[in-house]
């Protein structure tokens, strides 16, 4: 057998100089006359050491990073093919420290196959949920997931198996599975990684909630910003299809689905699940009122699950091994797991998926290992630009629905985002609101207006001008737009606003005035 | 210097992109998108065109294009340098990378340099939070950039 050489194409890797390591590392072997097979695997996640090249060697995997171009021709020379020692030597992936603690439910393969072949898929555990979902009465598939406790992963929380339930129990002609791939908030990544990584097991995720629900058409809305992505979903839509995952009886069952890839146009309030139907209709992405809910009258006005990537990934691991196996991990009424994605500022970033509980001082601290600049961590903002700013005083808050919620903040997709002590928080709380302003659907008035007038207020108030007044009168704002907006982008702009003006007073006083000199 | 298409030939290249795609449930952006893919902006012969075809009024087409940030108006420079500024990019320092480009450029957002060059836009999320500050050059995603890597991509787009 051929050595097989694993260079991720991982749009993360990537950006870090992965394809000219590839391209290197071919050049490399051809000039020895070395054979050798080079996978493109998806990554890891642990982006600080990417590019990550591993090597199979008998003894199993043998990884080194982070690889540059011109680390090659060293690496080649010290025995590469069979993982010889070397200065950027990582030694088994699987025991670095960022990957051994994980606990990898929904990524499981995520890095570690070619994400395009639907062997390697099968080969580690891939279809075995779909097997299972196809014997089954939809009824009892949507027991199952109900029974898992998995809540949806966008950043509502809601339910899965309870919005799989109303779609089962409403008739129709034609029903709809949407996958939200929209993932539009700063600091979150895990949707683009499992694409790119794993698409099978998002096919997978759909065809099932096809089956439990009786909808035979599934959209995978992915936002254009990814267009590695979309280029790896399509293809894996196409393999599917051929290998009759896809199509009109689901591994020769008579369970007929399929589905299309659809790409966004930057605008971020299509993430917001009533908007990105009627961007998928072809409309401007203005959200709807509720009700009725789109598991009522959704896409083109019919019964619609709408789920996010990672809450449809979840569920092939708990058709396969259960309920149980997935509920046992969690604290509260957030059971799995969830894929922290630790990001920004930060020595150690990247995508680390862990049963929910662990502290923010142990995701900052521990697991991301503080600052990328090595200055103190001065703020988090968890759960993207809609989400709270905590400061160190909140380290202990156990990440976990409830716990967020309680502590006035939100865990959101579980992006994090750490700013160091150089961070201005006024400058922050404004680009919340101008964020708000410019990405606002314009159809309800808190959010349309509401944000515009709060970037005003938050410049009178650097200004220097009155500023107890503006004060009083932005907290006022933010309880209008959190009460009044229709949906989570004016709803939610308060959050990080708020958040920084009550943890982080300092930095709402204005400057004093220089005094001219003299 | 290519010449530009005259407008009869965009409306009926626009209406081949059309054909191929109105029969998919929701055509409007898979369309809009096509159009951009081959023409480089939505120019707006098309949207008559579009109009007639999915029996929809001006108005609502023009509203569609309007409302996506990704649809242009006008056609691009040669490269397009998009720009991450959101949170995760601002801590570690997007605005001095941001400024460094728009005074190497001699542009601001959303403004093409005067030779074609390149244009630059600011972009909210690319998903490479993990390796901030980022870029996409023509598509091409850019990771942890710092003054050497700033240098290059002015060089790549000046070339």
């Amino acid at each position: 057998m051929k050595p097989r050489i694993y260079i991720p194409g991982d749009s993360g890797a990537l950006a870090l100089g992965a394809e000219k390591v590839a391209k290197a590392i071919a050049a490399e072997l051809a000039e020895r006359g070395i054979e050798a097979k080079i996978v493109r695997n998806g990554s890891r996640g642990a982006y600080f050491l990417e590019p990550m090249v591993e090597v199979e060697t008998e003894s199993g995997r043998v990884a080194y990073g982070p690889v540059k171009s011109s680390d090659v021709k060293s690496l080649i020379d010290s025995g590469l093919l069979t993982g010889g020692s070397h200065r950027l030597s990582l030694g088994d992936p699987e025991a670095i420290p960022f990957i051994a603690r994980q606990t990898r439910l929904t990524f499981a393969r995520c890095g570690i196959i070619d994400p395009l072949s639907l062997e390697a898929y099968e080969h580690h555990g891939g279809l075995a949920g779909l097997r299972k979902a196809v014997a089954m009465t939809p009824a009892d598939v949507v027991a199952q997931v109900t029974e898992s406790g998995l809540r949806g992963r966008g950043g509502a929380g809601f339910p899965t198996g309870i919005k799989w339930k109303t779609v089962l129990d409403t008739n129709a002609d034609r029903k709809y599975i949407v996958c939200n791939a929209d993932e539009g908030d700063s600091g979150t990544f895990a949707d683009r990684m499992i694409m790119e990584g794993d698409p099978f097991v998002l096919i997978e995720g759909m065809t099932i909630a096809g089956i439990a629900t009786g909808a035979t058409k599934g959209f995978i809305y992915i936002r254009s910003e990814y267009p590695h992505a979309v280029a790896v979903m399509r293809k894996a839509v196409e393999i599917a299809r051929k290998a009759g995952v896809l199509g009109i009886h689901v591994l020769g069952s008579p369970n007929t689905f399929d589905m299309e890839v659809r790409v966004g146009a930057g605008a971020y309030v299509c993430g917001e699940e009533t908007a990105l139907l009627d961007s998928l209709e072809g409309k401007r992405g203005m959200v709807r009122a509720k009700p009725p809910l789109p598991a009522h009258k959704g896409l083109f006005g019919k019964p619609t699950v709408i789920n996010n990537v990672i809450s449809l990934a979840s569920v092939p691991i708990i058709m396969d091994k259960g309920a149980a196996h997935y509920k046992d991990f969690g604290m509260g009424r957030s059971r799995g797991t969830i894929p922290l994605q630790i990001a920004g500022n930060i020595r150690y970033g990247g995508l680390f998926e862990t049963a929910f509980g662990l502290t923010l001082g142990e995701i900052i601290d521990d697991i991301g290992g503080g600052s990328a600049t090595g200055r103190p961590v001065k703020a988090v903002q968890v759960g993207g630009p809609l989400g709270a700013y905590f400061p160190r005083d909140l380290f202990d808050t156990p990440f976990d629905y409830e716990a967020f919620a309680a502590k006035d903040g939100l865990i959101g997709h579980a992006g994090i985002v750490v700013f160091d002590d150089s961070a201005d928080m006024l400058k922050m709380a404004r680009f919340a609101m101008e964020f708000c302003a410019v990405e606002s659907c314009g159809k309800c008035t808190p959010c349309r207006i509401g944000s515009t007038r709060g970037v005003e207020t938050l410049d009178r108030l650097s200004a220097g001008i009155e500023p107890q007044k503006q004060v009083a009168l932005i907290t006022d704002l933010c309880n209008t737009m959190k009460f009044g907006s229709l949906c989570a982008l004016g709803g939610f702009t308060p959050y990080p606003v708020m958040s920084a003006l009550t943890h982080f007073p300092e930095d709402f006083k204005p400057a004093p005035v220089a005094e001219a000199a003299e | 210097m290519a010449l530009q298409p005259a407008s009869t030939e965009i409306a009926a290249q626009a209406a081949s992109i059309i054909d191929g795609m109105k029969d998919l449930e929701g055509p409007l952006l898979p369309i809009l998108h096509g159009i951009q893919e081959e023409f480089g902006f939505v120019p707006q012969e098309v949207l008559p065109v579009i109009a007639s075809k999915l029996n929809l009024s001006r108005a609502e087409v023009y509203g569609v294009v309007s409302f996506y940030h990704d649809y242009r108006k006008h056609p691009t420079g040669r490269h397009v340098l998009k720009l991450c500024q959101a949170e995760s990019c601002q801590s570690m320092g997007s605005d001095a990378v941001a400024a460094r480009l728009k005074q190497a450029l001699g542009i601001d957002f959303h403004q093409t340099t005067t030779d074609g060059a390149v244009t630059l836009e600011p972009v909210y999320c690319l998903g490479l939070c993990a390796c901030s500050p980022a870029a996409l050059l023509d598509g091409e995603v850019i990771g942890r950039i710092d003054a050497e890597k700033v240098d290059e991509i002015i060089a790549e787009v000046r070339s």
